[in-house]
């Protein structure tokens, strides 16, 4: 991962509650880990990756937290083909338009 | 002087936090020295009329969504059907909403009061279409947006779902806040909403569910001009209510009095809501009995002091279906009627197309809405995260499905199954956390009359329960 210049659209990552600090009604897999946010905006400084480094949102909030990615992009997709899907719509389709 | 920013911290300042960023006078609604509250005079009160809500809506491209007929599928229902059923399958597109969702229509009320009552900008907690409605409307009313998410898991891998649903928020030009598995999502939401002042514009303020009624009214006045009568049945997609509540007021104001309410949520039994390990396992993101089954037994379980979607008070049944089931009639609704949407009304979508056997063919369901679909959203993506998290999928009977490590299609159509959920031990259920959430409380005869009404019973019943239950 890249550095960060002042200015650069970044994404940084906090531990709002560190594991063993967690809500006492969550489950026991959830409580040994941290709860962690993400959240995106301008960088107010350079920073270099696992750096803390403030932002400001697009609502112009003040926040900070560890770098995480700069230019965070969407990476969800269309997943893969999926030969089960394929099954069902020939399956549909015969039976309802024939062969 | 710092302000306590701990979990236990930060909820002491619950009521303080949410009066200001609701500033609704909910205790004015309490029955003093009850558990109850005025349901009706709160639904009065703080929401906008009908007419007031259509003129909101029509502003800001909401409402008047299609009604579909949906000709092929249930040719298809009726070809497993026995002779003379098959009842007639219509699903109203409420993709075509600004946003893409039924959402929109809870979103713009609240977001048309906030700015008319000055919040400079409005917060939202959610992982749903919402965090969408809300940007989108605010985008429209020219507030900022903040929308706060569960998204991944403690290895910061994230439900396809939800980060197409984050995506989109930020497209409307919203701030997304991310966050691991947990319930303290709620503490990040207050305190987000204590240090920027805006208005919280949750599910399930009477603004949020008044603006679905135009749905009701709609599905109403539609069948009534192609038809002439209304829908013997509306299947409803149920998590936490708002929808089947809303929608339910809408028919019944505008006089639809004898068409069924029935709601369909996806069976996720043994996955838990909060852990951090079922998270990624779970294939539906909403519309599941982990979140229907706890909000139909107790409602006040939400970011408001009082629920305004109180499900039992209009749900005359609760069908359950089967993961398999969803995926197959999403294929199905693209390959057969060429709309390719969902997945989350795609639940009452597969519900319908089995209840639908057992229905004359002269009778009508209508699936209330449609959602957009996109990456991350649609079968190829769900079904190859699930495969990735060591799901295994299948053809056979739905039934033998076991979530989080099974998704069964059905070999054909004719195994989709009805199965109706027991709305008596729903019933009881509700009485019970009554209880428990009132542990020593003298229930009074304002008590009886208040639940029973929670439930669509009678205070003799509740009674029998309450001393059951003791």
């Amino acid at each position: 991962m890249k550095a960060a210049k002042k200015g650069d659209w970044v994404q940084v990552r906090k531990v709002v509650l560190p594991a063993g600090k967690r809500a006492p009604q969550v489950p026991e897999d959830t409580a040994k880990t941290d709860l962690l946010l993400w959240v995106k905006g301008f960088a107010q400084s350079d920073a270099d990756p696992g750096e803390e480094v403030g932002i400001k949102t697009v609502t112009g909030r003040l926040t900070s937290g560890i770098l995480q990615a700069v230019n965070p992009a969407y990476t969800h997709g269309f997943g893969d083909y999926l030969p089960e899907l394929a099954q069902i719509s020939a399956q549909v389709k015969e039976l309802t338009f024939g062969e | 002087m710092t302000k306590d920013m701990s979990y236990e911290g930060i909820n002491s300042r619950k009521a303080e936090i949410m009066q200001k960023s609701l500033g609704i006078d909910y205790s004015k609604f309490e029955h003093q020295g009850g558990i109850g509250f005025d349901y009706d005079a709160m639904m009065g009160e703080v929401a906008y009329s009908y007419e007031e809500m259509v003129k909101i809506q029509q502003q800001t491209g909401v409402g008047n969504t299609p009604l579909l007929e949906l000709r092929n599928i249930t040719a298809l229902a009726r070809q497993s059907a026995p002779k003379g059923k098959g009842a007639r399958i219509f699903v109203k597109d409420e993709a075509a909403n600004a946003s893409g969702s039924f959402k929109a229509r809870r979103a713009s009320i609240s977001v048309y009061h906030a700015a008319k009552v000055g919040y400079k900008g409005v917060v939202t907690a959610t992982s749903g279409n919402y965090g969408a409605a809300v940007a989108s409307q605010a985008a429209m009313r020219g507030l900022k947006c903040i929308v706060v998410q569960e998204c991944y898991d403690g290895r910061m891998v994230g439900q396809p779902e939800i980060l197409e649903k984050m995506r989109i928020c930020e497209a409307y030009g919203a701030e997304v806040v991310q966050l691991s598995v947990g319930p303290e999502l709620f503490s990040t939401f207050l305190a987000i909403l204590e240090e920027t002042g805006y208005f919280n514009a949750s599910l399930y303020t009477p603004f949020g569910i008044a603006g679905i009624e135009t749905l009701g009214h709609e599905i109403a006045n539609q069948c009534r001009q192609r038809l002439g009568k209304d829908p013997e049945v509306v299947l409803i997609t149920n998590a936490g209510g708002g929808n089947l509540t809303g929608t339910a007021r809408g028919l019944r104001a505008a006089g639809a009095k004898n068409t069924q309410i029935i709601g369909a949520s996806v069976d996720l039994a043994g996955l838990h809501m909060a852990s951090d390990k079922d998270f990624n396992r779970k294939s539906f993101t909403t519309g599941h009995t982990g979140f229907s089954m706890p909000f139909i037994k107790w409602p006040d379980r939400t970011d408001v002091p009082r629920n305004a979607a109180r499900c039992l008070r209009y749900m005359d049944k609760n069908l359950i279906v089967k993961q398999g089931e969803v995926f197959y009639i999403t294929q199905a609704l693209a390959v057969l009627e060429g709309y390719e949407r969902g997945p989350a009304g795609n639940t009452s979508l597969a519900a319908a197309f089995a209840l639908a056997k057992q229905m004359d063919q002269d009778q009508v369901i209508v699936v209330n809405e449609t959602e957009y679909t996109a990456a991350g959203k649609m079968p190829s993506s769900q079904l190859t995260f699930a495969k990735q998290n060591g799901v295994e999928l299948s053809f056979g009977d739905p039934d033998s499905d076991k979530p989080g490590t099974t998704i069964v299609f059905p070999r054909s159509p004719d195994m989709f199954k009805v199965r109706w959920a027991d709305m008596d031990d729903a019933r009881r259920g509700y009485i019970k956390n009554c209880l428990a959430n009132h542990k020593d409380h003298q229930f009074n005869d304002r008590d009886h009359a208040f639940m029973a009404a929670e439930i669509q019973s009678t205070p003799d019943f509740v009674k029998k329960v309450l001393t059951e239950l003791r």
